[in-house]
């Protein structure tokens, strides 16, 4: 990240972001807005809208009001131009499919494909580097359904590296994950912000924000603090969020 | 159901007749190789969709469809149009409307589907009772592959060529949006549209295999071989295959014993299907109960 010169762009914005499901507000009036490099924290409790939060950021549910903005664009477009990279939950994969490692990976390349979805040479590299990456090459060949829970949320991770988005949005990467894995996936992720992405991560993993994320985001339906960790990621913020003082480090 | 020819010999003699006999006897009937080539067109065909359908969980939206377009054939019948058209309108039309009631109203999915299926299968039988088509109601209900017309045969042809092109262009995305909808959109792929294609695929798949089982018995058409294939594979390409070679075999060996046991043709291929799922649900490598019962016993070293 370079100190001087003009300030890094906006990855993600939000202005005043509602998302409501039948009429019910699952999050009201979200402003945010993550610079490339950002590695922000996503925290609260369960059903304090973070998923949703996700899924309206990442385009998934359209907003009852407000704007969401992908490297200035909307969603839609932002999606088709490949800047976006979702990881989703491991519940809701089906982990039953007949389906490799390998062959989920390069799943991120389908969007620089052509029409018939045949890989060129630089969609077999990329694979292959992103799954070097997080240490799955002699997995590659396997079927999904006979990883452990770490591999299960690695192969995910690399295919959000092959598919080199600038958005990177992980909903609760870090759930049935040994702390190796836990170490490797965080590594990933300063790597991609370092050069210049943006992710914004779900977590239950209080202990470990404050020695990776440069920014905390504390949602319950409602934005209650959003900013820079050392700032924001207070006790009494934290119990804001969670209606009791959570255990912290 | 009975076949139109009158060359049923008891079931005991079956046992001295030798293979080759078994085999080469009906091949040199004209309309029984005609039967067994289109039958095989329709089962690949089925097979591929089925093996989609089985990892999308939409056996029962294929029994729904399949039932739906009952009304669309009489109507093509009576119209004097190309059937496949008719059925096509209705298979599409149903789920539209399965869409619609599921979206303006707070009744259940699968309440959905059955009382929209439902609805469209008894308009179906009351204009076929109406209606001075020249309809045969059992051979729509189940199926005439033995006794098909030639004008059958180009429409099934046609449709089960369109479908199988439509799979080979987009059956990866179509295999991403099965796997996982959320990552298909998050590339910028439409996945409403893959939505619709997949049930378009659906309604011709329904068309087609209709006129080899029938009605009643193509949702088997549509499930049987991908759930079999489902049990034996743990990757998707050799999976398709062997829903294929599946729904093949039983397709042979269903004509045969229909034509040596003077059954139901439907009825002898669909039981051959289930028969090859019940030994893959038993004797499967990795899935099949045996081999769960081996590591219960003996957990794997590794």
């Amino acid at each position: 990240m370079q100190q001087s010169g003009p300030p890094p762009p906006d990855r993600l914005t939000a202005h005043d972001l509602t998302v409501a499901y039948d009429g019910v507000p699952a999050v009201v009036d979200v402003t945010l807005s993550l610079p490339a490099g950002c590695l922000c924290g996503l925290v609260g409790m369960n059903g304090a809208g973070k998923s949703t939060l996700l899924k309206a950021l990442g385009g998934f549910v359209s907003p009852a009001a407000g704007s969401v903005r992908l490297d200035g664009l909307p969603p839609a477009r932002a999606q088709r131009q490949q800047r976006l990279a979702y990881v989703p939950q491991s519940e809701q994969v089906d982990w039953d499919f007949p389906i490799r490692v390998r062959d989920v990976v390069l799943q991120g390349r389908y969007g620089r494909m052509n029409l018939l979805r045949w890989p060129a040479a630089s969609d077999r590299r990329a694979v292959e580097r992103a799954l070097q990456r997080v240490d799955l090459s002699d997995l590659a060949e396997r079927p999904i359904g006979a990883l452990s829970g770490g591999q299960r949320k690695r192969v995910f991770l690399a295919r959000a590296l092959a598919q080199e988005a600038t958005v990177l949005l992980l909903d609760e990467p870090f759930t049935g994950v040994d702390r190796p894995t836990e170490r490797l996936i965080i590594a990933v992720l300063r790597e991609l912000c370092a050069a210049g992405a943006a992710a914004l991560l779900a977590t239950h993993d209080l202990e470990a924000i404050p020695d990776f994320c440069d920014r905390v985001l504390l949602l319950n339906r409602r934005l209650l603090a959003f900013g820079p960790t050392g700032e924001v990621f207070t006790q009494a913020n934290l119990l804001r969020t969670f209606g009791a003082a959570p255990v912290l480090p | 159901m009975s076949t139109p020819f009158g060359n049923a010999i008891p079931l005991v003699s079956l046992v001295p007749l030798s293979l080759g006999r078994w085999l080469l006897e009906p091949l040199q009937q004209g309309f029984l190789l005609r039967a067994l080539l289109l039958g095989s067109l329709v089962a690949v065909v089925c097979a591929v969709l089925s093996c989609y359908m089985t990892l999308k969980g939409w056996a029962l939206m294929g029994d729904a469809v399949s039932h739906a377009v009952l009304p669309g054939v009489v109507l093509a019948y009576a119209l004097g149009l190309p059937y496949a058209l008719g059925a096509f309108l209705f298979g599409v039309g149903s789920v539209g409307l399965m869409g619609w009631i599921r979206q303006h109203t707070r009744v259940k999915e699968d309440t959905v589907i059955g009382l929209v299926f439902t609805g469209f299968f008894a308009l179906g039988l009351v204009l076929i009772s109406r209606l001075p088509s020249g309809v045969d109601l059992s051979h729509i209900l189940f199926g005439n592959l033995l006794g098909i017309t030639d004008a059958d045969v180009a429409q099934t042809v046609a449709i089960s060529l369109v479908v199988l092109v439509l799979l080979l262009v987009r059956g990866r995305d179509l295999l991403l949006f099965c796997f996982d909808p959320g990552h298909a959109r998050s590339i910028g792929l439409r996945t409403g549209r893959l939505h619709y294609l997949l049930l378009t695929l659906l309604s011709l798949a329904a068309v087609a295999g209709l006129q080899a089982v029938g009605i009643l018995l193509v949702v088997a058409m549509l499930v049987t071989p991908g759930a079999t294939a489902y049990l034996l594979s743990d990757r998707f390409g050799p999976m398709t295959l062997l829903a294929v070679l599946s729904a093949v075999l039983a397709t042979f060996t269903g004509v045969l014993l229909s034509y040596w046991l003077d059954a139901s043709t439907a009825g002898c291929i669909v039981l051959v299907q289930t028969a090859l799922f019940l030994l893959a649900a038993v004797l499967a490598p990795r899935h099949g109960l045996l081999a769960r019962q081996h590591r219960r016993v003996s957990p794997p070293v590794r």
